[in-house]
């Protein structure tokens, strides 16, 4: 019971720390709550069903099954990042001067927005996502299934690229100067849109893998999937420290055991209830969470 | 090299700069002088691009330049220093450097800028992997004029190098100043303290209330009596 928990709250863990990524570098550089994140991963889930529909008519899926799988990643991650760049190009950027409140109202409307433009063009059922990995095995008492390990093995892959594209390479410097201080940033001579843009496009592409994932992993897929997802991987975010990366990891994955925890040792039906729970005393007594600001501002 | 031409700023609601006209020419050291609230920094900050005149121009050479983005106006080899030296903090000193030069491709260049700020500045050799939040003042007051001269520009902009710095570390900023002009760098230069920019500088603006109310040599300001008065705290 207790290894099995803990597999399917790493498992649930990871996906909600990709997602919490994405919030956590926007809200990192432009302090903007992104509350349309959740729907860039939900239409990432969408996508992975139209590349694998597009990916079985071209007998590609007949070819082989490991092709398959990474042009349904690609194929959804990019059109998420297309969606991300996009959004922030027309719902946030002419508000880049606004009060604090105006953009954030914005990310609202963009939310509703694009769950009911996907609930027209998609329908408002469930759409079952065919099983691409099968299989599993035990360990001890509990099971691990192929899939759980290739969500583990993936986000942890993309972690880490993450990671160091952020420390090591040029523009991901950048972007932490940015986030630490866009004023000097512009000053030194980044450019502090494109840094916004690359952002946001980060935050989507692994949004976007997160959402195939997920629809993998449950096999099915709706409109709404983006709210709830989006709405607890905020509470990672929080919980690890909002604009902090590896704090977003952290909370990721310790919200995902919590929820695994909770639902097994207290009741599944109140799965969402420890997660909310969490953000709630989060903010009250430890609002900047577990990995807040590590150095003064100033000597 | 660089000429404003009745320029008026607003920030926010506040007409912050009301008709400012100066020059500064190759090779020079300008400084601007001035009370706080005056429209100094606003000055500097127009030019840097950070904020748009609402009139007049701006001219770097023979391009008019108020209409252009920052980080194109660093391309263009404008560097500012802004007040209070905005080291970024939790990026290491060299990493701090690196984002000087992030509009150099040549990686060569970019090491042989490193070496040459590390030879003005000895000690950011010692702390270069250390975050930037956490230097002293006047490390942190090194740090971001090197970091502008990771860019190598033509003209340097410094707002208030020597705030909050202890007198002996104002000396040695000053003498890097010099030092960083006679390699061919001009420099506009922003202060509340009169007396030490003015010694260094060729010539000097008084602005007051977004006005420039005085040029003139720097040598006949120290002399000015409105000057000793006001601004050197002379009797």
């Amino acid at each position: 019971m207790l290894l099995q928990q803990l597999i399917n709250g790493l498992t649930l863990g990871s996906v909600y720390a990709l997602i919490a990524l994405g919030y956590t570098m926007v809200y990192g550089i432009i302090e903007l709550i992104n509350f349309a994140h959740g729907e860039i991963y939900m239409i990432g889930a969408y996508m992975g069903i139209v590349a694998l529909a597009a990916a079985a008519a071209l007998g590609l899926s007949e070819v082989s099954a490991a092709l398959t799988l990474l042009g349904v990643f690609g194929a959804a991650m990019l059109y998420c990042g297309a969606y991300g760049v996009t959004m922030e190009r027309v719902a946030y950027r002419p508000l880049r001067q606004a009060p604090r409140l105006s953009p954030l109202i914005s990310a609202l409307g963009m939310s509703i927005f694009l769950q009911n433009y996907v609930m027209l063009a998609q329908g408002a059922r469930d759409k079952a996502f065919p099983a691409l990995i099968g299989g599993g095995f035990e360990v001890g008492p509990a099971r691990v299934t192929a899939i759980q390990l290739f969500i583990m093995a993936t986000s942890l892959l993309l972690m880490f690229l993450l990671h160091t594209f952020v420390r090591r390479t040029r523009l991901g410097k950048a972007m932490r100067a940015t986030a630490q201080d866009r004023r000097m940033a512009a000053l030194v001579g980044i450019n502090v849109d494109q840094i916004i843009s690359v952002t946001f496009l980060i935050g989507s592409l692994l949004a976007g893998a997160a959402g195939v994932m997920v629809a993998l992993y449950y096999g099915l897929v709706n409109f709404f999937i983006g709210y709830v997802a989006g709405i607890k991987a905020f509470t990672a975010a929080v919980l690890g420290g909002i604009g902090n990366i590896p704090g977003a990891m952290l909370g990721g994955l310790l919200l995902g055991l919590i929820e695994s925890f909770g639902a097994g040792y207290i009741s599944a039906e109140y799965k969402d209830v420890f997660a909310f729970a969490i953000l709630v005393l989060v903010l009250i007594f430890r609002p900047a969470g577990l990995l807040g600001e590590q150095v003064p501002q100033r000597a | 090299m660089l000429r404003l031409e009745d320029v008026h700023t607003y920030y926010g609601n506040i007409h912050a700069l009301r008709g400012v006209s100066l020059e500064v020419e190759e090779g020079e050291i300008v400084c601007l002088i001035g009370a706080n609230g005056a429209g100094k920094s606003t000055t500097l900050m127009t030019i840097s691009g950070v904020l748009r005149p609402a009139r007049g121009r701006v001219l770097f050479g023979d391009e008019e330049i108020q209409e252009v983005r920052p980080d194109a106006i660093v391309a263009r080899g404008i560097c500012q220093v802004p007040e209070g030296r905005r080291i970024f903090p939790r990026l290491t000193v060299r990493e701090n450097l690196e984002m000087g030069a992030f509009l150099r491709h040549d990686h060569r260049a970019v090491e042989a800028g490193l070496e040459r700020v590390f030879t003005l500045f000895p000690v950011l050799r010692e702390r270069v992997s250390q975050l930037g939040g956490t230097l002293s003042g006047g490390e942190q007051q090194m740090l971001a004029i090197a970091r502008a001269l990771m860019a190598s520009p033509r003209l340097l902009l410094l707002d208030e190098p020597s705030l909050g710095l202890a007198p002996l570390m104002v000396q040695q900023i000053y003498a890097i100043i010099r030092e960083i002009n006679a390699a061919g760098t001009t420099i506009f230069l922003v202060e509340q303290n009169a007396h030490m920019a003015l010694r260094v500088a060729r010539r000097g603006y008084v602005m007051e209330t977004g006005q420039v109310v005085l040029a003139d040599r720097a040598p006949a300001l120290l002399e000015n009596e409105m000057v000793r008065k006001v601004y050197l705290g002379e009797v």
